[in-house]
């Protein structure tokens, strides 16, 4: 049987085809270049090479990665795309969220109702910031209520559809937030980007309690399997700051040494800590800027776009 | 498949982190507590938490003749656990498996655990609504399923993913005994003002716009967390605390008293 490309125009030959890329219905064909070079081979291949030819132009993609849940991730990958935006205002970023399941993106960079539009380039994600553009399911579904109950391959396939058919434009950094675990979303999205031109690298997020800890020492197994560079570690809800007496609580208490300490035993660089701050649910939940939270947080938060900024041109 | 099992108890929630195995582990402790043989079966093959929150990690499981041994947590051989952790060789290995392996493993775990006599099962799942939701959902067509405890926090980013599993639920017919919310308020231990870090009543307006009930809202509560790797119920350790009260009336709602 023929495999025919989700977005081909219609009467493709089929990607085996000797006429793939030369048939009159390849005219106008995104994949027509592709196809005509007869580079080829199976389907797999062909996404692979789809993604790669869509993301020339996006120099760097950061997965934010933990195998832990509720941990962050989102909330962080959407504080530093917000602080990498307005600190390299000259740049441009994307956020492309890859939490089929539970996307929280739309949310957080509060565009939750919006709508993404397909044109003949593909679909135009949403802009936040003249400089910072998102893509999630979170813009497919009809109503907050409904769920994504999809199994892996179909999970992939969509995976597959966002890393290949959303124009981006040229990016200099694409972050791509992920939903925790060491399974489909993640195999799917590192051996896409993997053939990519350009830079991978991932940042993990934890929080300081064992219980995480656990979970994200498997993620760091996980990457290095994978031979995904790991520019460090975020340690997220650390220290709780009462709002009344200005006295510290450990909430979730690092009783085996947290983040810093399992750094160190699995040779990976620890970022930095950012503090429990209600300020910033708040914000997610609003989905409004980052502004007023805590010095701390937006210090730490400037380093790692620092980090992010030096790893991008070394 | 799952026989000799009386009762059986989903904890879901569309949204990782908000307490589903630090209740799923209360939940099976408190049971026991009150005298019911239990077991607990945790299907997050990723981030299985249940070993380490009930400081069983490095228990071994080994084959009989009726299947896998579950680990039990004590002598008194009334709690019984499985989960993917025993199986793993390091603590820091990972599972790196997509979907059609993770749902092979989840039907071996509910067809091949040799369980005895229990009067609960109690099971721990991932966030999400994929495949080891759409396998364990399938298997409970073929056994009695009591229905599912739902856990979420207060926070918007929370309710909007549960609001998903309250959907999964519907659509393929799971009951739902109840809503819990949790991390709801925290008490400065030097002043006792009590902020809410992760908002607070969401669960309640959540549950009643769903048209659920709403089993307990429990708060942060340090010394709660202090139990993990303890193996010890709430009710032996803070029977005064609020956390202690809420989890006797979820009890006593999911055991119809």
């Amino acid at each position: 049987m023929a495999t025919v490309p989700e977005n081909a125009s219609h009467g493709c030959p089929g990607l085996e085809s000797t006429d793939a890329g030369r048939a009159s219905a390849c005219a106008g064909c995104p994949n027509q270049s592709i196809c005509s070079s007869g580079a080829v081979g199976s389907q797999e291949d062909a996404a692979a090479q789809l993604v790669a030819e869509r993301l020339k132009e996006v120099h760097t993609k950061i997965l934010v990665l933990s195998g832990k849940g509720g941990v962050g991730k989102s909330t962080f990958t959407a504080m530093l795309a917000r602080t990498l935006a307005d600190k390299y205002s000259e740049q441009n970023f994307g956020v492309l969220d890859l939490d089929i399941c539970g996307p929280s993106q739309p949310r957080m960079l509060g565009v939750q109702d919006e709508q993404v539009h397909q044109s003949g380039s593909g679909w135009s994600p949403v802009y936040i910031e003249d400089n910072l553009s998102l893509m999630s399911i979170g813009f497919l579904l009809s109503s907050p209520d409904d769920a994504i109950i999809w199994r892996g391959p179909k999970k992939n396939g969509m995976i597959r559809q966002f890393l290949s058919e959303v124009d981006w434009g040229t990016l200099d950094v694409l972050l791509m937030d992920t939903p925790p675990g060491t399974s489909d979303e993640h195999l799917s999205s590192v051996s896409y980007l993997k053939p990519t031109t350009g830079k991978v690298g991932a940042i993990i997020v934890t929080t300081p309690q064992e219980v995480s800890l656990l979970d994200v020492r498997k993620e760091i197994s996980f990457c290095k399997k994978m031979k995904i560079p790991i520019l460090g570690v975020v340690e997220n809800m650390a220290i709780f700051e009462c709002g009344k007496c200005k006295k510290s609580s450990e909430i979730f208490p690092a009783k085996t040494g947290g983040a810093k300490a399992m750094c160190k035993e699995m040779e990976v660089e620890f970022l930095g800590s950012l503090p429990l701050d209600p300020l910033i649910t708040q914000k997610c939940d609003s989905g409004s800027t980052f502004a007023g939270i805590k010095e701390s947080a937006l210090v730490v938060l400037s380093q790692i776009c620092e980090k992010i900024e030096s790893y991008k041109n070394n | 498949m799952l026989n000799n099992v009386k009762h059986v108890v989903l904890v879901l929630s569309g949204k990782g982190g908000v307490g589903k195995s630090t209740i799923s582990t209360q939940l099976a402790l408190a049971l026991k507590e009150v005298g019911y043989q239990v077991g607990l079966l945790d299907i997050d093959l990723c981030g299985p938490s249940v070993p380490y929150l009930l400081g069983i990690e490095g228990s071994e499981v080994y084959q009989c003749e009726g299947g896998w041994v579950p680990v039990y947590t004590d002598s008194t051989k009334r709690l019984a656990v499985m989960s993917i952790g025993f199986l793993l060789k390091n603590r820091n290995d990972a599972v790196i498996w997509r979907g059609p392996k993770k749902t092979a493993m989840i039907r071996q775990f509910l067809n091949d655990v040799a369980w005895e006599e229990l009067d609960y099962l109690i099971i721990d799942t991932p966030p999400g609504t994929s495949d080891e939701h759409i396998t364990v959902m399938e298997c409970m067509r073929e056994v009695k399923c009591d229905g599912a405890v739902i856990v979420t926090t207060s926070q918007k980013v929370a309710l909007e993913d549960v609001r998903k599993e309250i959907t999964f639920c519907k659509k393929t017919n799971i009951n739902i005994i109840g809503l819990v919310e949790n991390m709801s308020g925290f008490v400065c231990p030097h002043c006792d003002d009590c902020t809410n870090i992760f908002s607070s009543e969401g669960g309640a307006s959540l549950a009643s716009v769903a048209g659920i009930p709403l089993l307990g809202t429990l708060p942060i509560d340090p010394k709660v967390g202090e139990l993990a790797g303890k193996c010890t119920s709430v009710f032996s350790a803070l029977p005064e605390s609020r956390t202690a009260k809420i989890f006797h009336e979820i009890i006593d709602r999911i055991t119809n008293k």
